[in-house]
């Protein structure tokens, strides 16, 4: 408690808030204690420093949104001046990694949709729900109205939609991939990034069996990003193994995390993980993330009765898959799956801020 | 900007609120600026951009990128570097500009533009020399004008501003957005008690001292060991 005391006189000091009787007496005891006197000298040291730190720390919080804002428009990372032919060129020789192409989207808030759950049956259990979110009349009119006013300069303008759930990138220019389920009932795919841009998207496999489903992006108008920061994991994960998640229970993206719970999913259901964290109707297709960055898994669906029981697809799926088209049809040829992460040092928001770039909505009628 | 800290609620009015106002007029300055490009003669254009750097005007930092990015970025990429080392070295050159523009004494006495060059250039090198990829001693290194000393006293920041961060880490929350709020984004006892939910001035005023009492503790541990 003196120490507060203390601190609060010293503030007040330096602040220019004491009277002048008080500045009189301060500064004497100042002459006479040099604890005293050390302590002032150290508080406004610290205090400039923690001042500095401040205002550099607006300063590149500034530089970043300038940067993002250049990076979308491509001055920064394609450079005008030197034409593409060179670009390409220098890509090839230095092999790096060039930035995010994604800018950060302001966003728009739209209501949280009436949450309707697709019930299948798999493997015999009742409880197992798939995690798509079916979208109500009503919200979809509210939705609808209210994106006509926000968004205005979108790839293509915003289709009605029926279900709402998650996909992420597995190559950059722009195949993603999601569950078999979610686009099981949809005639009309769409991808829906951050900034509420729509891009049509086709379903190029669709596999019941390990749910999962490979879509690409048709639309002109997506711009490939220009690396992927995460990789798949080709072994099993552990046990208790830490992760974090990110999908579209709501209009908005949605962070959660949890640990691997069990080996196997529903009814022992070996090419699943069964999780403890939190998931809805939305989270269908998300990636799993452990903390070095490498995706483990898909959320594929939960229990509906039991608490916090939520099921994943294995990454070892998404590679055996991949593998397997890739042999047998040209067309998945040109598919590069990631296999560096660059979020292994990383903190968990900057993981996270790194990986929504690459995690959407796919959306459909 | 530091003096704002330290005389936040001095008695001849608060220097940051001043600043806010003219940074309004800088907004309407820079549409102008744009407009009649030609019209306003290029050192006062300098002038202009480098006080709106030193206020952290977005509008000032994209008009330097626009201006002096490309060249650093070929600098680079020539230099056995990539796009992101260049987007790397060109923030920290923004850095040092930007803690020097703030400085009364600091008088540009060339282009921005050369300025920028030679701060990334000499940052560059020292970096590649750092991975071992480069051999000529630094202190045979002309600049094209003298900027050594600054990105000396810019790394000496450096360091403080990562142990500041790292402490800001370690205190955890509320302390870490409490400090905040008080320190960095100014606002006052009773609005932090109602923010952070403490019952009065008095309880948030002892909280935000127990955090920095403990900030400091850690700050000035990692200090003594750097």
């Amino acid at each position: 408690m003196d120490d507060i005391l203390l601190l609060e006189e010293v503030e007040r000091y330096l602040r220019g808030e004491m009277t002048k009787e008080e500045r009189t007496l301060f500064e004497t005891r100042r002459k006479n204690e040099a604890e005293l006197d050390q302590l002032v000298v150290e508080h406004t040291y610290f205090l400039l420093g923690l001042q500095t730190y401040g205002s550099i720390k607006t300063f590149k919080h500034s530089l970043t949104e300038v940067e993002s804002k250049l990076i979308s428009e491509g001055l920064i990372g394609l450079s005008p001046f030197n034409g593409k032919a060179k670009i390409v060129y220098l890509w090839k020789k230095y092999k790096r990694n060039i930035a995010v192409a994604a800018s950060i989207a302001a966003f728009i808030s739209i209501l949280a949709s009436g949450l309707m759950v697709t019930v299948s049956r798999k493997f015999g259990n009742e409880n197992y729900r798939v995690l798509v979110d079916q979208i109500n009349k009503t919200n979809r009119e509210v939705n609808k109205l209210k994106s006509n006013r926000a968004i205005e300069k979108s790839a293509i303008t915003k289709p009605e939609v029926d279900f709402r759930a998650t996909g992420f990138l597995i190559d950059r220019k722009g195949y993603l991939i999601t569950n078999a389920h979610v686009i099981s009932r949809m005639k009309n795919i769409y991808i829906e990034n951050r900034k509420g841009e729509f891009f049509k998207a086709e379903a190029l496999y669709s596999d019941k069996e390990v749910d999962l489903a490979i879509l690409k992006i048709t639309d002109t108008a997506f711009k490939p990003v220009s690396s992927l920061p995460y990789s798949i994991k080709k072994e099993n994960s552990e046990l208790g193994e830490q992760f974090f998640t990110l999908g579209f229970p709501r209009n908005e993206i949605v962070y959660g995390e949890g640990y691997l719970s069990a080996e196997s999913g529903s009814d022992g259901d070996s090419s699943a993980y069964q999780l403890n964290v939190s998931a809805n109707p939305g989270n269908s297709g998300g990636p799993v993330i452990n903390g070095n960055g490498e995706i483990i898994g898909i959320i594929t669906a939960k229990d509906s009765k039991a608490d916090g029981v939520v099921y994943a697809a294995k990454s070892k799926n998404i590679i055996t898959l991949l593998e397997r088209l890739k042999k047998s049809d040209n067309q998945f040829q040109v598919l590069k799956t990631p296999n560096k992460t660059e979020l292994k040092k990383l903190d968990r928001v900057h993981q996270v801020k790194k990986m929504e770039e690459y995690v959407f909505m796919v959306v459909g009628n | 900007m530091v003096i704002c800290a330290l005389i936040r609620e001095s008695k001849k009015g608060n220097p940051c609120l001043q600043k806010k106002l003219f940074l309004l007029d800088l907004g309407y300055y820079f549409r102008h600026l744009r407009i009649n490009n030609r019209s306003v003669d290029i050192l006062e254009q300098e002038q202009i951009l480098l006080k709106g750097l030193a206020l952290s005007d977005k509008n000032s930092i994209e008009l330097i990128y626009r201006d002096n990015f490309s060249s650093i970025q070929s600098f680079v990429l020539n230099n056995n570097g990539s796009v992101d080392d260049a987007r790397d070295i060109f923030q920290e050159a923004m850095i040092v500009l930007y803690e020097n523009a703030g400085k009364d004494s600091f008088k540009l006495n060339c282009q921005i533009k050369t300025y920028i060059y030679s701060v990334c250039r000499r940052l560059w090198l020292k970096r590649l020399q750092h991975l071992g990829k480069f051999n000529t001693k630094l202190e045979n290194i002309e600049d094209i004008i003298p900027v050594e000393s600054e990105v000396e006293d810019h790394e000496k920041r450096n360091e403080d501003f990562n142990l500041m961060e790292d402490a800001m880490s370690k205190i955890g929350e509320p302390c870490k957005s409490l400090l905040n709020a008080y320190y960095l984004q100014k606002k006052n006892m009773q609005e932090l008690a109602l923010e952070f939910g403490y019952t009065n001035a008095d309880n948030a005023k002892t909280q935000k001292y127990k955090c920095l009492l403990r900030l400091k503790k850690i700050f000035f541990a990692q200090y003594k060991n750097s």
